[in-house]
């Protein structure tokens, strides 16, 4: 699902230094990314996402070679393969909730809004348990909820890979759980890869693979 | 179509911010509008009468303060003249002389004391009713009628001109027996009667019972305690009616003079030039063509401050665009993860900015049509005022 060749990247201004010589992810994995702050999991996420370009190395995901695409080519491929779920949630306070799991088909390229986009959003919407709550704009709902908004939104256009950035690092540890079960539950029946940056070690025996990032640090594959 | 439902999203829920930004905008847009209808209709309306009334006589002093009470009845009225200027002219057999006087008001309504002339000259059409005929009768401009409800059979009373002074001058009250059809000047504004009808209010005219002759031969009057004056004239009091002093003496306000040609009225001017008489006449047409090219002055500097404003306004509204977009980079990075095209960022601000301008352009649009509907009104209370 995901490729990683002799991955070199730097930020022009600054001293941190990203260096992956190997890092393969199958499809359906589930894969949590640990490692102290400043290590570049962030990084690693926006790199494969086509968010930003490697200065050398190649990515691979799904097929498609990320960094030999264009900036508006990235833009599509990240719309079409890739969900994202923050840390913060990033909702938009003036939509509601079923506006802001919509909302990837209002600004993504490739897919407009169609009924079949509606009913993804209305069957994720209740499988998240956000049945009632749809019309509700997320200063009027919990944490939890708002989390499971994000996710629903990461999942509307049925991504092959899910990247989650500290996606349970604002919740209460009940919220944790569950956010964690339905990750785990949707993107399996979505048969999409996950890929989570955590902090959270009690959650880590859950996933099927841990990568300890500090060792990327030194260039080492884990 | 998308970012056009976003955009309206985000104004809607952030609604406040969106009325005061289209509140503004719409004034930016109407103000300079507004005041070039009503400075246009203001010019209009003040060179049109002026043009058609050829000379003005009253007492010396300003000019155009002579000129906006006879033409436009102003408050601006200043000492009155006698009926002995309206014998002068008459006894010059160069003109018509046509009295005015407006020192009354009734409801923020100038009471304009003049003769049957005076219609003729404005070519003044009566839509409903019947012309003055005796003392007391009132008709009245379209504009009175409509923001009093008033027609011909009603009354309307002279306002007092002191309400301490008990010994001063009593209200009359007037009977309406018809209304002007509109005519968008200042005859619209004004209650017309006789121009006597102004001395009863004045009170050089009055009607009372009680009073007897007591000797056919001295004349002596000998009026009982209970005399009663009349405060409305009636076809049974009429006849008490009377006035006291010489004619020639009763006040009038100014004088509306239509020479019988050019060369008339050339004699007419010749013979008020001497700065030790007491009258003075004017052109009205001079007058207000200096008074417009003034006003044109002032407009220019208007103009100046208008698109300064305007344009520090449309400043604040680009900053506070500016700067929520500024609040809502968090939105924007999130919607590039998620793959937005790079041109949805610019359609989303455009579509806000859009929007914004046509609530803008509809409000300020309703402004501007209100005012040129009620154009005339206004015109006509700026230049009364």
């Amino acid at each position: 699902m995901i490729e990683i060749r002799d991955l070199s990247f730097a930020y022009p201004s600054g001293e941190f230094r990203l260096s992956i010589p190997k890092l393969d992810l199958t499809k359906g994995e589930r894969v949590a990314v640990v490692g102290p702050s400043g290590t570049g999991k962030t990084t690693l996420l926006n790199l494969i996402a086509g968010i930003t370009v490697p200065q050398a190395g190649s990515i691979t995901v799904a097929d498609t070679a990320v960094t030999t695409l264009g900036d508006a080519a990235r833009r599509v491929f990240r719309a079409r393969e890739i969900g994202f779920v923050f840390q913060d949630f990033a909702l938009l306070d003036y939509l509601t909730a079923r506006e802001n799991i919509l909302y990837p088909f209002r600004i993504a390229a490739g897919a407009p809004l169609d009924a079949n986009g509606r009913g993804q959003a209305e069957r994720l919407a209740a499988s998240c348990g956000l049945e009632g709550k749809l019309h509700r704009r997320p200063g009027n709902l919990s944490q939890g909820e708002q989390q499971r908004v994000a996710l629903c939104r990461a999942l509307v256009r049925q991504p092959k890979l899910i990247l989650a950035d500290e996606a349970t690092g604002n919740l209460d540890p009940e919220n944790k759980t569950a956010i964690l079960d339905l990750m785990f539950s949707r993107t399996e029946e979505a048969g999409a890869t996950l890929l989570a940056v955590t902090h959270d070690h009690d959650l880590l025996p859950r996933f099927d693979r841990v990568i300890d990032f500090a060792a990327f640090r030194e260039g080492v594959a884990p | 179509m998308n970012a056009f439902y976003l955009a309206l999203a985000y104004l809607r829920f952030h609604w406040l911010r969106s009325v005061i930004l289209v509140l503004v905008a719409a004034l930016i847009l109407a103000v300079p509008l507004i005041s070039q209808t009503l400075l246009d209709g203001a010019r209009s309306t003040l060179t049109d009468r002026a043009e058609a009334t050829p000379l003005v006589l009253g007492n010396r002093g300003s000019e155009l303060d002579l000129v906006m009470n006879t033409l436009y009845f102003s408050d601006d009225s200043g000492e009155a003249i006698t009926m002995a200027a309206t014998e002068e002219i008459w006894d010059a057999a160069l003109g018509i002389p046509i009295p005015i006087n407006t020192a009354f008001e009734t409801n923020d309504a100038r009471i304009v004391g003049t003769s049957l002339d005076y219609f003729d000259f404005r070519d003044l059409e009566i839509a409903e009713g019947r012309n003055l005929a005796i003392l007391g009768e009132a008709l009245i401009g379209s504009e009175v009628s409509q923001r009093l409800g008033i027609g011909p059979g009603d009354t309307i009373v002279s306002a007092p001109q002191n309400l301490f002074d008990l010994d001063g001058v009593y209200p009359l009250e007037l009977n309406i027996v018809g209304v002007f059809a509109p005519t968008g000047t200042a005859d619209d504004e004004a209650v017309f009667v006789d121009i006597a009808t102004t001395w009863v209010i004045a009170g050089i005219g009055h009607g009372h019972d009680g009073v007897f002759a007591t000797d056919a031969d001295t004349e002596e009057i000998v009026a009982s305690a209970a005399i009663v004056e009349f405060n409305r004239i009636t076809e049974e009091n009429i006849d008490s009616f009377h006035f006291h002093g010489d004619p020639d003496t009763y006040p009038v306000t100014g004088l509306i003079i239509v020479p019988d040609d050019d060369r008339a009225g050339t004699i007419l001017r010749g013979r008020y030039l001497d700065a030790a008489n007491p009258l003075q006449i004017d052109v009205p047409s001079d007058v207000v063509g200096r008074l417009v090219e003034r006003i044109f002055r002032i407009k220019s500097l208007l103009d100046a401050v208008t698109v300064i404003v305007g344009l520090a306004a449309a400043a604040a509204i680009g900053l506070a665009i500016f700067l929520s977009y500024r609040l809502r980079a968090r939105e924007m990075q999130t919607a590039f993860k998620i793959g937005a095209r790079r041109s949805m960022v610019l359609r989303l601000l455009l579509s806000e900015t859009a929007i914004l301008l046509v609530f803008a352009g509809l409000i300020s649009t309703a402004i501007v049509i209100a005012v040129q509907s009620q154009g005339a009104t206004i015109i006509a209370w700026l230049l009364a005022a």
